[in-house]
C-alpha cells in the first residue's frame, strides 16, 4: 500500500465513522470498511434465507386449511414470506454478492437460517402460535433494524415490519379464535403455545455474556439492543397477550417482578438451542432437503428463461416475448 | 341475496374450477423454481380463490360448499384438478384454463345476470394469469432443448381434458361450445410462437361419462380434497 493508499482509507474511514456515530446511513456506493461488508452480509443473507425456509412450516398447512377465510390468509402470508425473501436478496445485492451465490452457500450448509424454523408444525395451531410467536419476536428482533446504518437494510426492513405485524395479529386472531372455540380447538391451542414458547425465546439468541457478534454490530449501529434487552420485552409483550388469549404460557417461573418493573421468567435450555443449532433438531434435514430439491427442480426452468432471454435480446425486433419477464435470467447458473 | 336452482349451480360450478385450481397451486408453496415464481404463482391461486369465495357465497355457505360436499358433487372441470406435475405442466394446464377462463368471463360480463359483476372484475385477473402463462410458454418452448421437451410433452399430456371445457354448464347463460373456436386459435397461435406444436389427438378421453360438469373426477381428485376437508370435517360445526 502506498503512503497515498494508506491516507486515502484513514480519511474514508473517518468519514464512516463520522456518519454512522451521527446516525447517517452508509449506502452501497459508499466506502466502507470489508469487516462492516462482511458483517452485512452474512447479517442479510441469514435474514433472506430464514424468509425462505420459513414458508415451509406455514405452507405445510395450506392445503388443510380449515376454512377458506384462514386459507386465503395463510396463502398470503407464505407469499409475503417470498416477498422478504426477494427484499433481502436485493439488498445483499448492493453489497456485490449475488442471489444465486447465496443460494448455493444456504444449500450447502455453508450460510444459516434462522434455527426457528427446524419445529414441525404438527397441527393447524401452530400456524397460529407461529405468527404470532415467531412473526412477534421477529418483529422485537426487527424494528430496531430500520434505523440499521446501511440504508438498504435499513429500507427492506421498514417494508418488512409492516408485514410482520400483520402476520402477528393475525397469528393472534387465530389462536384467539381457536382459544375460545371447542374444547378440542382450545387444547390444540394450547398444545402449540406449549411447543413454540421456549423455541422463540431462543430466537434472540445465547445469552449477552456468550454472544460473539454483539459489541461490534452495536458500535456500527447494526445492532442496537443486546440479545436479553429484547428477549426481555419480547416476554414482557405476550404475558399480557397470553391472557387476553386465555392460553397459558408454559412457564412456571413466570411472574412479574416489581422492583424490576418486568417479568421474571425461568431458564432457557441454552443445549436444545446448542443441538438444533448444529443440526440436529427435528427438521433441519427437512427443510434444507426440500429447499435444495426445489432448486435442482426448477434449474432446467431457470436455464430456460436465461436461453430464451439471450435468444431474443439478439433478436431484438421480436417484442412479442419481451414483455414481462421478471429477471429470471439473472438468476440461473 | 342467495342465487337458486340452476343459477345457483351455475355459480358453484365456476367456483369449483376456481377453488380446485388455486388449492394446486397452493401445493406450489415452498417448491418453486424461482422466488418470483413463489410469489407469482400464489398471487393467481389467491385471485382464484378469491373468485371461488365470491362465487360461492352467491350459493350458499362458502366453507360449507368447500369443505362438506363430496367428491362427486365437485363441478369443476377434469383439467383443474390434475396434479402438478413439473414446472412446464402446471404452465400447460394454466394456459389451457386461463385462455377459457378469459374468455367465458368476458361473455358473462356483457351477459344480463347476477354473475356479470364478479365477471367484468376477475376478467382482469384472468387476463394477468394468461399473460404469466403466455410468457412461460414461450419461454420453455423456445428455451433449451430440454425445455422444449417437457413443455410439448406438457401440451399434449393435459390436451385430452381441454374437451371438457366446451360442454354447456347448466344454468350459465353463455354458450361456451362457442368458446371452442377463439379459444383453439388464441392457444394455437401461443403454442407456435412458442415453437411448438398443437396436439392432435382427441380432446377428451373415448369414453366419457361427462366428466367433471357431471361430478365425474380423477382419481387424484378424490386424495386432493381429503386433504383439503379433512381438518374442518374433524371438527364438526367448529368456527375457524
Ligand atoms: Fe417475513
Ligand atoms: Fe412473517
Amino acid at each position: 500500500m502506498t503512503t497515498a493508499q494508506a491516507t486515502d482509507t484513514v480519511d474514508q474511514q473517518a468519514d464512516f465513522d463520522a456518519v454512522v456515530s451521527a446516525e447517517g446511513r452508509i449506502e452501497p456506493r459508499d466506502w466502507m470498511p470489508d469487516a462492516y461488508r462482511a458483517t452485512l452480509v452474512r447479517q442479510i443473507a441469514q435474514h433472506a434465507h430464514s424468509e425462505i425456509i420459513g414458508m415451509q412450516p406455514e405452507a405445510n398447512w395450506i392445503t388443510r386449511a380449515p376454512s377458506l377465510r384462514r386459507k386465503a390468509i395463510l396463502m398470503a402470508k407464505v407469499q409475503d414470506e417470498a416477498g422478504h425473501g426477494l427484499y433481502l436478496y436485493g439488498a445483499a445485492e448492493t453489497l456485490d454478492v449475488d442471489r444465486g451465490e447465496l443460494l448455493d452457500k444456504l444449500h450447502a450448509g455453508r450460510q444459516r437460517y434462522s434455527s426457528i424454523f427446524n419445529y414441525p408444525t404438527l397441527t393447524w395451531a401452530d400456524v397460529g402460535a407461529i405468527g404470532w410467536l415467531v412473526d412477534g419476536a421477529a418483529i422485537t428482533n426487527q424494528v430496531p433494524l430500520c434505523r440499521c446504518s446501511y440504508g438498504p437494510y435499513a429500507r427492506a426492513m421498514v417494508r418488512i415490519c409492516k408485514e410482520e405485524s400483520f402476520h402477528q395479529r393475525q397469528g393472534y386472531e387465530l389462536l384467539h379464535a381457536l382459544s375460545h372455540g371447542t374444547p378440542a380447538q382450545h387444547a390444540m391451542a394450547q398444545d402449540a403455545v406449549d411447543r413454540w414458547w421456549w423455541p422463540s425465546l431462543m430466537m434472540f439468541g445465547p445469552p449477552d455474556d456468550e454472544s460473539s457478534h454483539s459489541e461490534q454490530s452495536m458500535a456500527w449501529r447494526i445492532k442496537r439492543h443486546s440479545n436479553d434487552e429484547l428477549r426481555q420485552r419480547f416476554v414482557d409483550i405476550c404475558v399480557p397477550q397470553a391472557e387476553s388469549l386465555g392460553l397459558a404460557l408454559p412457564d412456571p417461573d413466570l411472574r412479574w417482578n416489581e422492583e424490576r418493573g418486568t417479568h421474571d421468567f425461568g431458564e432457557i435450555d441454552w443445549s436444545e438451542f446448542q443441538q438444533v443449532l448444529r443440526g440436529n433438531g427435528p427438521c433441519n434435514e427437512q427443510r434444507l432437503d426440500q429447499r435444495r430439491t426445489a432448486h435442482e427442480n426448477g434449474a432446467w426452468v431457470r436455464e430456460a428463461a436465461a436461453a430464451h432471454a439471450a435468444k431474443h435480446s439478439a433478436r431484438t425486433s421480436d417484442d412479442a416475448v419481451s414483455g414481462t419477464a421478471t429477471g429470471e435470467g439473472a438468476m440461473a447458473g | 341475496m342467495f342465487l337458486t336452482g340452476r343459477a345457483a349451480d351455475a355459480a358453484v360450478a365456476l367456483g369449483d374450477d376456481a377453488l380446485v385450481l388455486s388449492h394446486r397451486l397452493g401445493e406450489w408453496a415452498g417448491h418453486a423454481p424461482m422466488l418470483e415464481e413463489e410469489v407469482a404463482l400464489a398471487n393467481i391461486a389467491l385471485d382464484l380463490l378469491g373468485q371461488a369465495r365470491f362465487l360461492y357465497s352467491l350459493a350458499g355457505d362458502e366453507d360449507e360448499l368447500a369443505y362438506l360436499r363430496e367428491e362427486r358433487a365437485f363441478r369443476n372441470a377434469q383439467l383443474v384438478e390434475r396434479p402438478n406435475g413439473d414446472f412446464a405442466s402446471t404452465i400447460a394446464r394454466q394456459l389451457y384454463f386461463s385462455s377459457y377462463q378469459e374468455l367465458l368471463y368476458t361473455e358473462l360480463a356483457s351477459a344480463e345476470g347476477e354473475l356479470a359483476p364478479l365477471a367484468a372484475k376477475a376478467v382482469k385477473e384472468v387476463a394477468y394469469h394468461r399473460d404469466h402463462a403466455v410468457q412461460w410458454t414461450l419461454r420453455l418452448g423456445d428455451g433449451t432443448a430440454e425445455s422444449s421437451r417437457r413443455m410439448q410433452a406438457a401440451l399434449t399430456d393435459l390436451w385430452r381434458y381441454t374437451g371438457e371445457l366446451f360442454d354447456p354448464v347448466e344454468g350459465l347463460p353463455v354458450d361456451t361450445a362457442a368458446l371452442r373456436e377463439p379459444w383453439l386459435a388464441s392457444v394455437s397461435a401461443v403454442v407456435r410462437q412458442a415453437t411448438l406444436t398443437l396436439p392432435d389427438g382427441p380432446d377428451r378421453s373415448g369414453w366419457t361419462a361427462g366428466g367433471g360438469r357431471h361430478g365425474i373426477h380423477t382419481e387424484a381428485f378424490g386424495r386432493m380434497i381429503a386433504e383439503m376437508q379433512h381438518l374442518h370435517r374433524a371438527h364438526p360445526g367448529a368456527t375457524w
